[in-house]
């Protein structure tokens, strides 16, 4: 399944001009400034923004081409605003319900009960969208979309509303989502952490226009992107707990490339988790240190080096096929020799553990 | 009270109520395209539709009474197909209140649209819901004390008309003649004490039926915070 768009709109002081394919599954961010078009993008996926000319399928299934246009109500899609946009005259239960309702009884994949349980909104059921919490009225807005089973999710920065604490409450049920459904989810943010922390694939955005698309891993490591550099950048690797080392209080997270070794994970075995790795926080030896305090090292190829400040370099790596960021000096660059195809040590002074 | 005061109260009460129904049915739509639609005309409309509050009566009175007598367009295209012209009758005078009530219908309506947002209505269509059933299950849930002020200021703004309803209706007893023209013939008669009787009523009413509606806008309110 995969998701084809193009669209063209030109508004006053701002064009739209996109042509893309996006994954029929996993989470994929629009990322880009605000006024880069995300929003504009998302609103045209879902018909509530007609681009004339424009074109969409979604596994085949044609919303949009020439003269047919699909509206709203008629697509299978779930859409959650940036505020929640609950009907404030209906209680939690009756928000939840007035899209499942609406949908026929063969299209219901999702149930009332698993999405109310995805979200943790049980004990909400009979409030009005008033007595709610930021972060419970945007939960309650993502299981409503839910329950309509849609055939793609579309999320509009759901958690740009909410303050830090909020958003630390729903990131986990965001990442649920993406573990426990199917559905694929067409996600707006304009947070790298946010995207370095839940998306698979990354479309990156700037001034109406598609700078750069791609599965994160890349995107996030290539050295022509702006979010390869800066203080910020780092790489996302996926791995699962292989093994709790009681004695020293450590869990060691496997990848294909090597493994990682973390203070003491609360998971059982094989459980999965995203760790974040920024540039800054891995240096390069030609040798492995056995005489380093730092436990995680990793051997790796270098594949590029980039310019970053006058003092500083980007390196990127390859270790064992996962890519790998390091933000060393360029003194050190040159003493060390460093040019691609060179085996190096990669040293991970520390992880950042996205779950 | 006598009968032909009662007469004028029953031809008051009926002329507001059949006025407000007919502008709920009119009004709604009219305010629920005002307050949506992006087009130029839509300003032009507007004003159209605030004449009302601005214009003396009597103007206005006077062309519904050319529009719609026996000379008239609409009166003379009635009398061709067999009718009776509306002037000096109760459906002239409806068709003359519709007109003039007009904006105590639209305004509040249009307001409390615009209140609801563009937002709700398009959460709505990406829950499924089509054009009508967005109207009705989140516009109209929504705007309900738009609809509560609209219904009881137009109803009391059409028991209280004088002039439009002078012009187009006349003054007969039991089909155009209303409690403001009972008063004032009262008052031209020097009968102060039945003028008394129908003024005091007029205003308790209208004081009352405030009350009622700024009572339960508030009740509204405070849920809603």
């Amino acid at each position: 399944m995969s998701i084809e768009a193009r669209f063209k709109l030109d508004f006053s002081g701002f064009n739209l001009d996109v042509d893309l394919t996006l994954p029929g599954r996993g989470i994929t961010a629009l990322f880009g400034h605000s006024g880069s078009g995300k929003t504009t993008l998302l609103r045209c996926l879902a018909g509530l923004e007609r681009a004339p000319d424009g074109y969409l399928a979604l596994d085949g299934k044609v919303w949009q081409q020439g003269s047919l246009f699909v509206p709203t109500h008629h697509r299978s899609l779930g859409y959650v605003f940036q505020e929640a946009s609950l009907f404030p005259h209906l209680n939690v239960r009756r928000n939840l319900e007035y899209g499942m309702s609406r949908i026929a009884d063969g299209a219901r994949r999702v149930s009332l009960d698993s999405a109310i349980e995805l979200l943790g909104i049980g004990h909400l059921l009979e409030r009005m969208p008033d007595r709610l919490s930021g972060g419970e009225r945007s939960r309650v807005a993502i299981a409503r979309a839910l329950a309509v089973s849609p055939r793609i999710l579309l999320m509009d920065e759901p958690l740009a509303a909410l303050d830090l604490a909020r958003k630390q409450e729903i990131l986990p049920y965001l990442e649920r989502l993406h573990d426990e459904l199917e559905i694929p989810v067409v996600y707006v943010s304009h947070s790298p952490d946010e995207v370095a922390r839940l998306a698979d694939t990354m479309v990156l955005m700037e001034g109406g226009k598609i700078v750069a698309s791609g599965p994160i891993h890349e995107m996030l490591t290539r050295l022509d992107l702006p979010l390869a550099h800066g203080d910020e950048a780092g790489v996302v690797i996926d791995t699962i707990v292989g093994e709790h080392d009681e004695t020293y209080h450590l869990t060691r997270l496997d990848f294909a490339g090597g493994s990682i070794i973390v203070a003491r994970q609360p998971h059982a075995l094989e459980h999965r988790m995203r760790l974040r790795i920024h540039a800054r926080d891995v240096s390069l030896a030609l040798e492995r240190h056995v005489d380093s305090s730092i436990l995680n090292i990793l051997p790796a190829k270098v594949l590029e080096i980039a310019d970053e400040t006058p003092a500083h370099v980007v390196v990127r790596l390859n270790a064992g096929g996962v890519p790998l960021l390091a933000r060393i000096t360029r003194k050190s660059s040159a003493l060390l020799g460093l040019k691609p195809g060179m085996a190096v040590f990669a040293q991970v002074k520390s992880v950042a553990l996205l779950e | 009270m006598s009968e032909s005061d009662w007469l004028a109260l029953k031809v008051t009460l009926e002329l507001s109520g059949v006025t407000t129904l007919v502008l709920l049915v009119l009004g709604t739509p009219l305010a629920w395209w005002l307050a949506r639609s992006r087009s130029r005309f839509a300003v032009v409309a507007e004003s159209i539709v605030a004449l009302p509050l601005v214009l003396p009566p009597t103007v206005l009175g006077f062309y519904m009474l050319v529009l719609l007598g026996p000379k008239g367009l609409v009166g003379s295209t009635l009398e061709a197909m067999g009718l009776h012209h509306l002037a000096f009758t109760f459906p002239g005078l409806v068709v003359a209140s519709t007109l003039y009530s007009l904006p105590f219908m639209t305004q509040p309506l249009k307001d409390a649209f615009n209140a609801v947002g563009n937002r709700m209505i398009e959460a709505a269509a990406t829950l499924r819901a089509g054009p009508w059933d967005r109207f009705f299950t989140v516009a109209v849930p929504m705007a309900r004390r738009g609809f509560l002020t609209a219904i009881t200021l137009t109803f009391a703004h059409t028991v209280g008309e004088f002039g439009v309803v002078l012009m187009v209706g006349g003054n007969i007893p039991d089909q155009t003649r209303v409690l403001s023209i009972a008063i004032y013939d009262h008052a031209e008669a020097m009968e102060y004490a039945s003028a008394h009787i129908l003024a005091g009523g007029l205003l308790a009413a209208s004081f009352l039926m405030l009350v009622t509606v700024y009572a339960l806008n508030r009740r509204y309110m405070t849920v809603h915070l």
